[in-house]
């Protein structure tokens, strides 16, 4: 049985220091060896995949949310769709989509990018609903119009709330995205499936999963720094 | 030919009923296996550090720690202790995943009920023990059960990939292309949607049973 997608076949390890063929738990040589073929590529790739994703469905989110917070109608029915997308397994989700759109990253795109609406939806129409009556009166007091009330009031009070869902949804995108590798050879989850094939090399799934852990830690840091720097007035 | 791939799916469907409850079968052992042990772990530490008011690092910490752990790299660490591969494995890493949302929705939800309302409660003479299940529980029930729902959704959705480590459950035939075909592949994907998307319904009924009775009940 195989579960990998069609792609480059990885050096076996048959060959390597006595760690590799014992599978050992940290074998550096194998490390220093595979860091540029192996590891890196993936980190690369899977870095990759999330920006894509978590900016694309930002995109989106952010056009559904302003229509949900103007016409308050469609609200329920787009938290409805992404809460029914959000519940569909990410495996299932991405084989579902491979009679359509292929073995390809598209297929993987549109599935990460659907995972992220719920969150990124949610936090931005709450956000744009959070701001204080007071600030709408002073807005209006001031002469402002719709749209330079939504630009310059409504919108910069809502990006805490909106950073929130970044994190969010760049931190399970992040996630997702390792359950690629099952449809793309890519992404950080690909030399972890190849290590689980191959009679568990700790090394390797040790190695793969800890770098998809300190990307999800990262990209969590940067979002954080981001808003501090985006909302001047909030640092306390 | 998409239309078809579909069809044939649904024809899978059809002709292997046994092997796919089976499976259904498997998946919800192994999912309300490690639930159950999160609720036990979880729940209770929740109430009280949120009854205490103590331990908001900790509620906070877990559920970020959490949130940056993905499920399938957990997985993949849980092959490697003891445990093997098997249902155990799994279920320990399923365990840790439901974790989270649990605790910390049953923390926020005990600390966010009013001050004043459990100082009455004391100035009553109720015990802790009283104030906690007479007072808060039912007052912060319906965060703490939204906990329990997001936890329970994400698990069964991710007992999915404990197939990947012998986990079992409708998983076994997706990553099995091999044997299965992709009718197959596809049929227990609808499969598995809709054991999620029926199990988040009932879920969600449930919530709402839960959080229509406001009044505690002392």
């Amino acid at each position: 049985m195989s579960i990998l997608a069609a792609g480059p076949v990885i050096p076996n390890f048959g060959s390597g220091s006595k760690c590799e063929q014992t599978g050992g738990w940290w074998c550096t040589d194998w490390l220093r060896a595979h860091w540029g073929d192996t590891l890196q590529p993936a980190l690369v790739q899977h870095i990759e995949l999330s920006l894509i994703a978590v900016g694309i469905g930002f995109a989106i989110a952010l056009a559904l949310a302003l229509l949900g917070f103007r016409f308050a109608v469609l609200d329920a029915p787009f938290g409805a769709f992404a809460d029914f997308l959000y519940t569909i397994p990410s495996l299932a989700l991405f084989q579902l989509l491979v009679p359509i759109t292929g073995l390809t990253v598209t297929t993987v795109e549109v599935a990460l990018v659907g995972y992220t609406l719920l969150i990124l939806y949610r936090n931005t129409v709450a956000g744009l609903r959070s701001v204080p009556a007071e600030a709408l009166e002073a807005a209006r007091g001031m002469g402002l119009t719709r749209t330079q009330t939504f630009l310059r009031v409504e919108l910069p009070l809502a990006v805490p709330a909106i950073v929130a869902g970044l994190r969010l949804a760049a931190v399970s995108t992040i996630s997702i995205a390792t359950v690629a590798a099952l449809v793309i050879p890519e992404g950080l989850g690909r030399p972890i499936f190849v290590a689980l094939e191959q009679d568990l090399f700790k090394t390797e799934i040790l190695a793969a999963g800890g770098l998809a852990i300190a990307l999800a830690l990262v990209a969590d840091a940067l979002l954080v720094v981001a808003q501090r720097a985006l909302t001047p007035w909030s640092r306390a | 030919m998409i239309a078809s791939t579909f069809v044939d799916a649904l024809r899978f469907i059809g002709d292997n009923p046994g092997l796919l409850l089976h499976l259904t079968a498997a998946h919800l052992e192994l999912s309300l296996t490690a639930l159950g042990i999160a609720l036990v772990l979880a729940l209770p530490l929740g109430l009280w550090l949120g009854h205490r008011h103590r331990g908001l690092f900790l509620a906070l910490g877990v559920s970020s720690v959490g949130r940056a752990l993905p499920s399938l790299v957990l997985i993949a660490f849980m092959t490697l202790t003891p445990l093997g591969i098997g249902f155990w494995n799994n279920t320990l890493a399923l365990t840790v995943l439901a974790i989270p949302s649990i605790l910390t929705n049953a923390y926020f939800g005990i600390v966010g009920v009013d001050r004043d309302v459990v100082e009455a409660a004391r100035g009553m003479g109720l015990s802790e023990r009283q104030i906690l299940f007479r007072v808060e529980l039912p007052l912060g029930l319906p965060l703490v059960m939204a906990g329990i729902r997001i936890a329970a959704i994400f698990v069964i959705a991710t007992a999915t990939i404990a197939a990947i480590a012998g986990g079992g459950g409708l998983g076994e035939i997706i990553v099995d292309q091999a044997s299965y075909g992709l009718s197959g592949v596809i049929g227990a994907a609808l499969c598995v949607s809709a054991l999620t998307l029926v199990a988040a319904v009932l879920l969600t009924l449930l919530q709402r049973a839960a959080s229509r009775r406001p009044e505690p009940n002392a």
